[in-house]
């Protein structure tokens, strides 16, 4: 293990800022949005203050953001931005342009709910929907792996083997705006960690001219998405050898793609992602207490998704509980749908039950968790899973609407 | 120095032959003059438009410079990127967005207004062919009075954006109009604005024969034609001080009008009115002229 760090009580939102200064990010084009904006501030006061080299560049849209980032990246220098909500769904032509570009963009997206009607509180529903445009997603459960993760995904980014963008995805307001105890590692170590970006496969450079991205007929467009795909799949192992190699330097381990918590020899398991992770995990304690035996599996990355991780580390289980922050309309939630994905070719799979809910900041603690827990451990020991998906903390007027429609599957 | 015509023989361009142009195409001429005039130390980012396909489809090149294809919205914002990223290896390179003018009156407009508003050092060119041509000639905010496209078929109700005096009202450095009917006055705003720090834009007239409807060797004489008939005024806006730089003896509108096919429904009144507006427009720019500063 290296230097240590410092100990700093801090948000969220200054642990990604304070992550982005640590990379040696070198452009920083910025668009404020809630609950996304204290980052570019204190971005914006780095720089201004000297404690970062960096270009920032105060765009008029977050299209603008992501488009001035690309042209960063592609000119050879290390990029970071961040966005929220509306803003990344605004980015999301661009978003496609800087995947097959093949650029490695790093942002920080602050999870927050879409409109209308407006709402700044946090579920899922932003990231999930820009789950095909090719980046990398990331979610995480507390500041020092806000922190922790930028650090790791711009070496797993930057590896020529990947040379996809990064999307560390951060719960609005329960972390973005919540004061935790972060360890800030010294630059010197982080600089041992991450060198220099140094691009070999393109750049924009009058030495050595290209045209990239004229067009491209069907007889060539196909490998380039495949090369997209096999790079996305190669992510898997890269992301686990960057968390073992940040693990010797600097002590911490947050998971690689997935996070496993009592999970081994457990009968029951529950996949969840974010925040609702960690109150998964206080959940996972107190049903083992009363004898319910269930571990937790976080879903840390999304895209790539760990598929046959999760396929030999469930395939044991009596039942898997998933619980997902934003709806796939009549389709159930997005990590359900692919866990299921992960377990069909199983000979003998766990039965899966899915529940939506959280939605718009509506608090999930882990109380609710334990509840889905045993109402999911019923309907699996009675054999009563009838609906693909399951919406929970609905209020009860509206709850007794859902449990009398018709079921259509 | 003032580029002449021997200058520009000698002078490297960055286009290449294997273009899918058309023929007689009007930005493809104006390529050709303005990567002379910047040389190969240039660096080009191209939205959504003709020049898409003309540089020729992967895995081929018809440009020798380097040359970045990227949205139709995002141009002047992916080049501020690029100028921004180049400025921390301090590294000097001409930093060029090469628009059409969808890409820069309609929905390029926002990216763009931004960039000036910051005042990037860069160059941003929209070589105007006055509608979307490249999907089959449907108007745009470019678009002229009366002219013919799929999308006006009884001819355009409304005038065009004047997209350079929105640009002088950003306070910018350098704002030019050009034609690729007048190659050197061409060349030489761009001489000028490579050397010139901050925002520079340039708008060139690219007369383009299949959207038109004129015959394809006709291109340059189309061009020309538009400036002596006030129709296309040739002027350049340095430092907010406006200068008229080609004072052509003016001909009659309907010589340019009478040789496109898009005004083929155009009467010798409407002829008239159009007269009136451009002459309009060409005594308030003689006005500015004389002002010390348009904005």
């Amino acid at each position: 293990m290296g230097k240590e760090g410092k100990w700093e009580i801090i948000t969220g939102n200054h642990a990604a800022a304070i992550a982005a200064k640590l990379s040696r990010v070198k452009v920083v084009p910025a668009y404020p949005i809630t609950p996304q904006t204290t980052i570019v501030e204190y971005i914006a006061s780095f720089i201004d203050s000297g404690q970062m080299d960096a270009e920032y560049i105060r765009v008029e849209s977050e299209h603008s953001a992501m488009a001035a980032a690309i042209g960063a990246s592609a000119a050879g220098v290390r990029t970071f931005t961040a966005t929220a909500s509306q803003g990344l769904l605004l980015m999301s032509e661009v978003l496609h342009w800087a995947a097959g570009s093949r650029l490695p963009i790093g942002m920080a997206v602050v999870n927050r709910a879409v409109g209308p009607p407006w709402n700044i509180h946090v579920d899922h529903q932003d990231t999930m929907s820009q789950r095909d445009t090719g980046w990398i997603q990331i979610y995480v459960s507390s500041n020092q792996e806000v922190l922790d993760t930028i650090l790791m995904m711009y070496k797993v980014a930057e590896n020529p083997d990947v040379l996809l963008p990064f999307m560390v995805c951060l719960d609005g307001f329960v972390l973005s705006h919540t004061y935790m105890p972060v360890n800030i590692p010294p630059q010197e170590e982080v600089d041992a960690f991450l060198p220099q970006y140094n691009p070999t496969h393109w750049k924009l450079d009058p030495a050595s001219p290209i045209t990239f991205g004229n067009l491209a007929l069907p007889d060539e467009y196909q490998e380039m998405r495949w090369s997209m795909d096999l790079a996305m799949r190669r992510a898997l192992d890269i992301i686990e050898d960057v968390a073992e190699e940040f693990f010797e330097r600097f002590g911490r381990y947050h998971g690689g793609a997935v996070w496993k918590y009592k999970l081994q020899e457990s009968d029951y398991a529950v996949v969840t992602t974010g925040t609702m992770a960690s109150e998964a995990e206080v959940a996972v304690d107190e049903l083992r207490e009363e004898g319910i035996d269930v571990g937790l599996l976080k879903i840390r990355s999304f895209r790539p998704f760990p598929h046959r991780d999760i396929s030999e580390t469930l395939v044991d289980k009596r039942g898997v509980i998933v619980i997902d922050r934003s709806i796939a309309f009549s389709s159930g939630g997005p990590i359900g749908t692919e866990i299921r994905s992960s377990l069909y070719n199983l000979a003998d799979r766990p039965p899966v039950v899915n529940y939506v809910t959280g939605l718009g900041g509506r608090d999930i603690t882990y109380q609710d968790i334990m509840a889905m827990v045993k109402d999911a451990i019923g309907r699996i020991t009675s054999r009563r899973i009838r609906r693909p998906y399951y919406w929970f903390k609905l209020k009860p007027e509206f709850e007794r609407v859902e449990i009398s429609e018709e079921v259509r599957l | 120095m003032t580029i002449t015509i021997h200058d520009l023989r000698k002078l490297p361009g960055s286009y290449m032959p294997g273009s899918a142009a058309c023929p007689g195409c009007g930005a493809t001429l104006a390529f050709r003059l303005v990567s002379r005039a910047l040389g190969p130390n240039t660096v080009y980012i191209v939205p959504a438009c003709c020049f898409s396909v003309i540089q020729a489809p992967y895995p081929k090149s018809a440009i020798s410079a380097p040359l970045y294809n990227i949205a139709f919205a995002a141009a002047a914002a992916t080049a501020s990127g690029v100028y921004r990223a180049y400025k921390t290896v301090n590294k000097d390179v001409n930093v060029v967005v090469w628009a059409g003018d969808g890409g820069t009156v309609d929905i390029g407009i926002q990216a763009l207004s931004g960039a000036a508003e910051r005042k990037e050092d860069i160059i941003y060119v929209c070589y105007d062919n006055e509608a979307y041509m490249n999907t089959g000639i449907q108007r745009s905010g470019a678009t002229p009075l009366k002219a013919w496209t799929k999308t006006t078929p009884a001819g355009k109700r409304e005038m065009p954006k004047d997209m350079p005096m929105i640009l002088a009202a950003h306070r910018v450095p350098y704002v030019a109009t050009a034609s690729v009917g007048y190659p050197f006055d061409l060349v030489n705003k761009f001489e000028k604005a490579k050397n010139i720090r901050g925002f520079k834009y340039i708008h060139i007239l690219s007369p383009c024969p299949p959207g038109w409807d004129f015959p394809v060797e006709k291109t340059a004489e189309v061009g020309k034609l538009a400036v002596d008939t006030y129709f296309w005024p040739l002027y350049e806006i340095e430092d907010g001080k406006l200068r008229i730089t080609v004072k052509p003896r003016k001909r009659p509108l309907k010589e340019f009008i009478r040789l496109q096919g898009r005004f083929r429904t155009i009467t010798d009144e409407e002829i008239d009115e159009l007269e009136k507006i451009v002459m309009e427009k060409w005594q308030f720019l003689e006005h500015l002229e004389k002002s010390e500063r348009v904005f």
